[in-house]
């Protein structure tokens, strides 16, 4: 009996490049290994955690998306427990409708690449402002 | 002598008409509620982070213990603040 699992991961800030693909590829050939199958990788690339872990306050954040026995998920985990890479770790049974929800957000991915890029760039806009108004308010 | 005492508006005073709560995820049939869009939690989440109660978003039972699990990945991942102040 495979479940589908959704593990996402955060390395430290501290790595250079190619310490970090060479991590993310220690654990792709684990889950390879693994009795695993890889569906769906993700990398989200460098970003700003919302509290600080380990004092660090980013964080480089990789997803994968794997079929396994539930026994490989206790092993998987010690993994990242043993690496001081990683700073943090989340592993989660997929249930049919979070299966469904991927899927669609696979395909909405690979179509509007423009867009997603654009939503970005707009994103911290606001708080801009906001910073702005409180420089206006102490003059 | 009654006549008098009857308070009279000239225009009619708003009487608070209670507005129907509904589930939102019920509505626009969402399924399943990502921990990874932080976003979108943002939007059940008071300005400290806290999560919001059922009795303000109108959330059913069933959907409001799934967003409580959302943000509470989404928190462990740092993609949420435990704790904030001033979020929105």
């Amino acid at each position: 009996m495979t479940n589908r699992y959704e593990t996402v991961f955060i390395l430290t800030p501290v790595l250079s490049e190619d310490q970090t693909k060479e991590a993310v590829k220690k654990f792709k050939d684990l889950i390879k290994k693994g009795s695993g199958k890889v569906h769906h990788e993700e990398s989200w690339g460098m970003r700003k955690l919302a509290y600080p872990i380990q004092k660090k306050s980013s964080g480089f954040y990789h997803l994968f998306e794997f079929e396994s026995e539930a026994t490989f998920v206790d092993k998987l985990e010690t993994e990242y427990r043993r690496d001081e890479r990683v700073l943090r770790f989340l592993t989660v049974k997929m249930d049919k409708h979070h299966q469904e929800f991927a899927q669609r957000r696979r395909n909405k991915m690979a179509e509007p690449k423009d867009n997603a890029s654009e939503a970005a760039d707009q994103r911290p806009a606001p708080r801009r402002r906001k910073e702005e108004n409180v420089e206006q308010r102490n003059d | 002598m009654a006549d008098n005492n009857e308070i009279r508006y000239l225009t009619p005073i708003a009487i608070e008409t209670k507005k129907e709560k509904y589930c939102r995820f019920q509505k626009y049939g969402i399924k399943y509620i990502d921990y990874k869009d932080a976003d979108y939690l943002l939007r059940l989440v008071n300005e400290q982070g806290k999560i919001l109660p059922r009795r303000i978003t109108g959330t059913s039972l069933k959907y409001q213990r799934k967003v409580g699990q959302a943000i509470k990945r989404a928190r462990h991942l740092a993609l949420m603040p435990y704790v904030a102040d001033m979020l929105k």
